[in-house]
């Protein structure tokens, strides 16, 4: 059973992986390894990716990652369950310390403190996370947005 | 994630205590962010996926309506045999070489009422101007216009050589732009950005300016007009879709015969001379070089620049030696089940050559080297190769027709004739453009929203007489809100997943009996893994299956896939009790095919063709495809249709009935 499960994990990295590459030749580009780490259902933040990144091998000059170094990595990842979502309780918590809500300078302060956000990634959080008459991000809302949209789509379970 | 914030609190503070929380948040926000944005990336890059795999797909199948086609030109000698209706062109005899603009002037007549531009040869800049006023304003240009128009083009091309020498030496920027896939909008964006072309403002458009788009031949009549008032400034490099057995399939000729409901064989026999007559390659300062697909391990700039480039109007068959032709009779008839690596094909009694072009070779290895099918590969390679990062070439096996090209491949060309660097196009890029090959190879695809609203940019080069490139990239909208991501990654998906749901109808039954394979005890469900290994034999497309499958089919709590949900949505366009279920799926596997022959069989364009006339070509092309349909089944069905019982059905309406239609949609409009 226990060879199953491992086998059918990695169908599942195989085929994430192999949206991404672009010339069917089982490489990618490894600025495209934290977005396939992370459509994988895993949750890490950027420093968690570039420890990931440590460990496999990349190919230089070039930054590509060739998926029999990829997959026994992120098998791994897979079968350990590392990286899961925080607990909705969790982020509630941290908001509700917050009133529920963030005011548009705070939510660009969000954006450029912790791991910070390229001015592309902020322009569409701003986009979509702001109420546009408010001018701030309520977080019920905010969830609603992002949480609704996954499990309509998205068919991972691991 | 605590550990910085962590070391921080040694006051235990409330001001302290809430910035840590503002920044706990911040990252859990950034997290979660990251993590949305990660899940629609991915399903943007699937979409285009599945967009780019079917229309690859079809390009194969392309090639199979090319051999049905060739099969019925050798294997059908009856008198009587509708196959005689292919053996002339669907077009009529040739245009009349000495057929002047005065010759239409007196035969065609230009009614007082039409309002549109009139031209007057020789072109100047104020008819230029009236055509884009007029094609902006939805007008359509008069025949008796048109048939001049290509007439002239013709003429001018005529003169030109097969490969263009431009130099920079005197003018600023040379623009090069990609397919334009009949995309009026972006072409007119391009001249809204970058100026009209005019001698200080010099453009190459380098192939693909029809199929697919709706205003193919708008595009064209614009780009001839600005051929014959600046010749010296404004080139064409021929493309692939520059060819009249595409246009078949690809909607130019159907859009030509719509618009031109009188004229339209004259103005596709034109065409057809016309496009074999563009030049074929571009060379700036003898250092870049501009060609629509790529370039070959055996390409060769001289012996191209020499031959007779209009001999090839079409690339879609390889010529044929006289020898061979004789052969043939004598060979048994080749009938095989469509495959989709041709490269793998092997034909009954009969082995093929593929050559590093793909395309299968007529057999005779001890024959000596036809010049006429060298000709036909060296420019079928540089307008169908692409690109790919592994050093080698191979078959381009997912077009089925020209060839992958490493980097040593363009090292060693550039060696040879000493050149610096590579535009090409032909391949659909996100960005509107790539560049591979370590800097020498750029792509350059100007089609914006290819696929879908929203699906990718558009971009152009603009060239510096330092011969250093310059993207400019942009993106047509229909909306005047921008659309957020989110918006239009789910605008993207939806049409792609429409485009692959009417794949897996059309392959009902197969799919059908795959999944029996696997499902032994009859449940009606299989686990994930075989229904992904299922859908990928039958439908040989290369998909991610998986995380498809939440889309495509429902799966029970015990982590097994109904399989037969897959098709729980979608049905026939009109209930055809009369049609057993697979001829119905074959009828809507091949109805563009089969809209394809019947345009050519109906030489008036009726939209009437006799019953005799459908029974013959159906039957020949079931039996080409292996297919095994009962003879009377098809026609019960047909005198089913033929309503007011005269012998003729409409054909339209009859493959109408075989479009599939998605259950929570209303008839398509399309």
């Amino acid at each position: 059973v226990f060879t199953g499960l491992v086998a059918d994990i990695q169908r599942k990295i195989t085929e994430a992986f192999e949206v991404f590459d672009r010339e069917s030749n089982k490489t990618v580009d490894v600025r495209e390894i934290g977005c396939i780490v992370r459509s994988l259902g895993c949750f890490p933040n950027e420093a968690e990716v570039q420890e990931l990144l440590a460990q496999i091998e990349v190919e230089e000059p070039d930054g590509f990652v060739h998926l029999k170094n990829f997959l026994p990595v992120m098998t791994r990842v897979l079968l350990d369950k590392r990286f899961r979502p925080i607990p909705e309780d969790v982020i509630l918590h941290a908001f509700e310390s917050l009133k529920g809500y963030l005011p548009r300078q705070s939510v660009i302060l969000c954006c450029l403190s912790g791991e910070p956000f390229t001015q592309e990634e902020m322009e569409d959080m701003l986009a979509v996370a702001l109420d546009p008459e408010t001018n701030t991000l309520h977080y019920r809302d905010y969830r609603v947005k992002l949480v609704v949209d996954e499990t309509k789509t998205f068919p991972f379970n691991v | 994630m605590g550990s910085i914030i962590g070391t921080m609190g040694c006051s235990s503070s409330v001001a302290d205590r809430k910035s840590e929380n503002v920044i706990r948040a911040a990252i859990l926000i950034q997290k979660w962010y990251r993590f949305t944005m990660a899940r629609l990336e991915m399903r943007r890059r699937y979409s285009l996926s599945i967009f780019q795999s079917i229309e690859y797909a079809d390009e194969q199948d392309q090639l199979q309506l090319s051999n049905f086609f060739t099969f019925m030109l050798d294997h059908c000698t009856h008198p009587d045999s509708v196959s005689q209706i292919f053996t002339s062109p669907s077009a009529p005899q040739v245009v009349d070489e000495d057929l002047c603009l005065k010759e239409f002037e007196k035969k065609i007549d230009v009614p007082d009422s039409y309002y549109g531009p009139r031209l007057s040869f020789p072109l100047t800049v104020e008819d230029a101007n009236a055509l884009l006023h007029a094609f902006r304003n939805e007008q359509l240009l008069h025949a008796r216009y048109v048939l001049q128009l290509l007439s002239e083009t013709r003429r001018v091309l005529k003169e030109m050589p097969n490969i263009t020498h431009l130099s920079t030496s005197y003018s600023k920027e040379i623009t090069v732009c990609g397919d334009l896939h009949g995309n009026l909008d972006d072409l007119l964006l391009i001249f809204y950005k970058n100026g009209l072309p005019s001698e200080q403002n010099r453009y190459v458009f380098n192939g693909d300016f029809v199929d697919r788009g709706k205003n193919s031949m708008e595009i064209l009549i614009i780009l001839f007009a600005f051929l014959l008032i600046y010749p010296n400034d404004l080139h064409l490099n021929r493309g692939n879709h520059e060819d009249y057995i595409m246009n078949l399939r690809y909607g130019f000729t159907k859009e030509v015969s719509k618009k031109y409901k009188d004229h339209w064989k004259q103005i596709l026999c034109l065409l057809r001379d016309v496009f074999s007559w563009l030049p074929l390659a571009t060379i700036i300062d003898s250092k870049v070089l501009i060609l629509h697909g790529g370039i070959s391990d055996t390409t060769d700039l001289d012996f191209l620049n020499a031959l007779e480039r209009n001999k090839l109007k079409s690339l879609m068959r390889p010529p044929k030696s006289v020898k061979e032709r004789q052969d043939q009779t004598e060979k048994r008839i080749p009938t095989t089940k469509p495959s989709k690596h041709i490269a793998n094909q092997h034909v009954a009694g009969k082995t093929q050559h593929n050559s590093s072009s793909g395309f299968p070779e007529p057999s005779g290895s001890n024959l000596p080297p036809d010049p006429a099918l060298k000709e036909w590969k060296q420019i079928l390679d540089i307008l169908w190769s692409d690109p790919r990062s592994q050093n080698g070439c191979t078959p381009n096996k997912s077009r089925g027709g020209g060839c992958y090209f490493g980097p040593d491949v363009t090292a060693k060309l550039f060696e040879r004739y000493n050149l610096k660097m590579l535009i090409r196009s032909h391949e659909f890029k996100p960005e509107g453009y790539e560049i591979s090959h370590d800097g020498k190879v750029i792509t350059i695809f100007s089609a914006s929203n290819y696929y879908e609203e929203g699906s990718n940019r558009g971009a152009y080069i603009k060239l510096n007489p330092e011969l250093i490139p310059r993207f400019v990239q942009y993106q047509v909208s229909k909306f005047t809100r921008r659309k957020n991501l989110r918006e239009r990654v789910g605008t993207i998906e939806s049409s792609a997943l429409k485009s692959l749901r009417e794949k897996i109808y059309a392959h009902k039954s197969e799919l059908t009996s795959a999944f029996a394979q696997y499902d032994v005890n009859g449940t009606g469900r299989i686990s994930v893994n075989d229904w992904a290994a299922a859908m990928e034999s039958v439908l040989q497309l290369e998909l991610p299956w998986r995380m498809l499958r939440s889309q495509l089919a429902q799966m029970n709590p015990d982590g097994e896939v109904d399989f037969m949900s897959c098709f729980y949505d979608l049905k026939m366009g009109q209930p055809t009790k009369e049609a057993q279920p697979a001829l119905a799926e074959t009828l809507c596997r091949y109805r563009k095919d089969l809209e394809i022959i019947f345009n050519i069989i109906d030489k008036d364009h009726s939209g009437l063709i006799s019953l005799e006339e459908f029974s013959q070509t159906w039957r020949l092309f079931t039996s080409h495809l292996g297919i095994d349909v009962q003879d009377d089944s098809i026609d019960k069905l047909v005198l089913s249709i033929d309503y007011n019982k005269d012998g003729h059905i409409d054909f339209s309406e009859f493959l109408e009935a075989f479009h599939v239609v998605h259950r929570l949609e209303k008839k398509a409009t399309s």
